[in-house]
């Protein structure tokens, strides 16, 4: 049984379309991940969602119901907001609470919830403070802590980690990921920070323009592309795009950079048929490209670096193959060859190929 | 050495702003306060009389009315234009069509001097000239509307005006203070199925505390004050009815010359200011800073 189901939803503001006619299906217990750069409408859609925000056509069904109208707090949903959106002036404890006093929720109930979600968020001894007096990871575990209370089965994140600092973003993130784990509810997290995305999600719906690229697993996503937009929104350093044609000979295919480099395409899974001499663009991941040959289909690029960046376990070359940006990511220890031409090797089967329009082919 | 040559540069910079204080104001005060235990009549003169004025001014019916109608006023008009001003910036904060224009118009008594406030507020409420003339003409023969010339209720007249002069004010610190509250904390007040007034009861109102008080100074100050509305507005009257304070002490150091009382009025004023409002302050302001650290 799907948990969340979003039906042929669309958005607009006046005259501007934000989502349309999209279509999301969340099962139980799933998390999700709405990973775009901003603008793209994955805030919209979670408002939505929510019912923070009126749709214009279509259905939101949660947990087998018709939520479409349904007031926010009659969804069975709890949110955590970017700004934390503590209640001022009430201690952590009366923030926790307050929705359900408000809601004539029964004493005793009330308060074995808090004491739940205390206990789960490391929050007890911080129940009688104020949010003011609070660090920013504290600050949002209490906004976590004040969805758990809701018992919502559907918890959503609007970019809950992007105001706090790096290091307590990755602390935060393990422990979304362990309530997870425990919990076992359905999550939606809005973030556009990708290493988020991948970490956490079950699935992850890259949306670009209002509109859902790819729903797949982080791997899927990472390793296979469903277009030119998601390949080069997902992945830090970008992923190389050489450009080029694909040429047909019997069986084989290969592909022909602007420089007359031929690569064998053998290995490569395509999805869509391919004609002879079609203009295409090759999309290799920094780490997927390597200094020694690895495998039998490993293709060799003419390459010229001129940078290298050390990043502490590997290290990044940045140079030109075929007159293109390229980047390899190789290991520390390796000898990067510097201010000459040498050879790299690809995998083929770990590339991806783009049409014209950015299709994956 | 440089930090000192910086220093006394500052303190040079300073001294007329020190110096004004100093005379124009804690010098007139303490010499105000001196004058009002003379028995100085018309011109001040320094024959010293104990406590004898203000034995004299608390024996004064007057006196004690325009204290009572200070305090009325002052409870009424602070206390309703707050509630006002809050709701009419509540209203505004609901997204509505032509906020600019409406804000203006809220805000525009504000911008009018007193007297023009008083003089409006005379032709409306005189029995015979506004309202009560106005709905008689309709036809209503027997309507009544003279509070105004009410020896009980004319202070209520001045109440009234005051409101309508001070309303705008509250509405803008408040809608200032609205405008600075996380949009997040609606949503999540949505999401946790709280209702709007509960919300703006339990949330809003704690959080617009600091606009809350900084309106009421304001409007303090202008309670004191309180003179060219009461002037124009009715006069004081009918008979000391409606008289205030500071329209005391006006009258008895230009009009009656008699100097030692207006001055004896005037330290009264300001010693119950002071008893009102420092410790009020000074709670407020010390606790005000704890919760920052």
């Amino acid at each position: 049984m799907s948990s969340v189901s979003i039906r042929n939803l669309k958005i607009t503001f006046g005259a501007l379309n934000v989502l349309e006619t999209l279509n999301l299906e969340i099962a139980e217990g799933e998390f999700i991940v709405l990973l775009g750069p901003s603008g793209c409408g994955k805030s919209t859609l979670l408002n939505a969602i929510a019912g923070l925000l009126d749709i214009t056509d279509g259905q939101i069904w949660i947990n087998g119901r018709n939520v479409t109208w349904s007031e926010p707090h009659d969804r069975g949903i709890g949110m955590v907001f970017q700004s934390y959106a503590l209640y001022p002036r009430l201690t952590v404890e009366g923030n926790l609470s307050f929705g359900l006093k408000m809601a004539g929720t029964p004493k005793a109930e009330i308060a074995r919830r808090v004491a739940d979600a205390a206990r789960i968020l490391q929050l007890e001894p911080l129940l009688k403070r104020q949010p003011a007096q609070l660090s920013g990871g504290q600050r949002q575990r209490v906004a976590i802590g004040r969805a758990l209370v809701r018992d919502a089965n559907v918890l959503l994140f609007d970019e809950p980690l992007s105001n706090l600092d790096a290091k307590l973003r990755t602390e935060l993130r393990v422990e979304i990921k362990r309530l997870h784990k425990s919990l076992g509810s359905t999550m939606i997290f809005v973030t556009h920070d990708q290493v988020e995305a991948l970490t956490l999600a079950d699935r992850v719906a890259v949306m670009h323009n209002g509109v859902i690229q790819q729903f797949a697993t982080p791997k899927e996503i990472y390793q296979r592309p469903i277009n030119r937009f998601v390949a080069s929104f997902v992945g830090s350093p970008q992923m190389n795009f050489l450009t080029g044609t694909i040429h047909r000979r019997d069986e084989a295919s290969l592909f022909r950079l602007t420089d007359g480099t031929e690569i064998d395409l053998t290995g490569y899974q395509f999805r869509l048929p391919v004609e002879d001499r079609q203009p295409a663009t090759l999309g290799i991941r920094p780490e997927q490209a390597q200094l020694q040959p690895s495998s039998n289909h490993a293709a060799p690029l003419k390459a010229l670096f001129t940078i290298e960046e050390p990043m502490g376990p590997d290290t990044l070359l940045w140079g030109t193959v075929a007159g293109e940006t390229f980047s390899i990511r190789i290991s520390a220890d390796q000898v990067a060859v510097i201010g000459e031409e040498c050879q790299v090797h690809v995998n083929i089967a770990h590339t991806s190929l783009f049409d014209e329009a950015g299709e994956r082919l | 050495m440089k930090q000192g040559s910086i220093r006394w540069s500052v303190y040079a910079g300073l001294t007329p702003a020190i110096l004004i204080v100093v005379f124009a104001y804690v010098g007139t005060m303490i010499w105000t306060i001196g004058i009002s235990f003379t028995d100085s009549r018309m011109l001040p003169v320094a024959r010293f009389a104990g406590i004898s004025q203000y034995v004299r001014l608390f024996g004064s019916d007057r006196w004690l009315t325009s204290l009572q109608n200070m305090v009325l006023f002052g409870v009424l008009m602070i206390g309703i234009s707050l509630a006002l001003g809050f709701l009419l910036a509540v209203a505004l904060d609901q997204r509505v069509r032509a906020e600019g224009f409406l804000r203006t118009v809220i805000l525009y008594p504000y911008a009018m001097s007193f007297i023009v406030t008083g003089l409006v507020w005379q032709w409306i409420l005189g029995p015979t000239l506004g309202i009560q003339e106005t709905v008689r003409g309709w036809g209503f023969e027997n309507f009544r509307f003279d509070w105004i010339v009410q020896k009980e209720t004319a202070i209520y007249c001045v109440v009234l005006a005051g409101i309508w002069h001070a309303a705008g004010l509250v509405m803008a610190i408040m809608l200032a203070g609205l405008r600075g509250i996380d949009q997040d904390l609606w949503k999540a007040s949505r999401i946790d199925g709280i209702k709007p007034w509960r919300f703006y009861l339990h949330i809003v109102i704690p959080m617009l505390r600091p606009s809350f008080i900084s309106a009421t100074v304001l409007l303090s100050l202008g309670v004191v004050k309180l003179y060219d509305l009461v002037l124009v507005l009715t006069g004081g009257g009918p008979g000391f009815s409606s008289d205030v304070p500071a329209k005391f002490v006006m009258d008895y150091l230009f009009q009656r010359q008699n100097i030692g009382l207006a001055t004896a009025a005037a330290t009264t004023l300001l010693i119950t200011v002071l008893c009102v409002l420092t410790p009020w302050l000074y709670a407020e302001y010390f606790r005000a800073e704890r919760p920052k650290e």
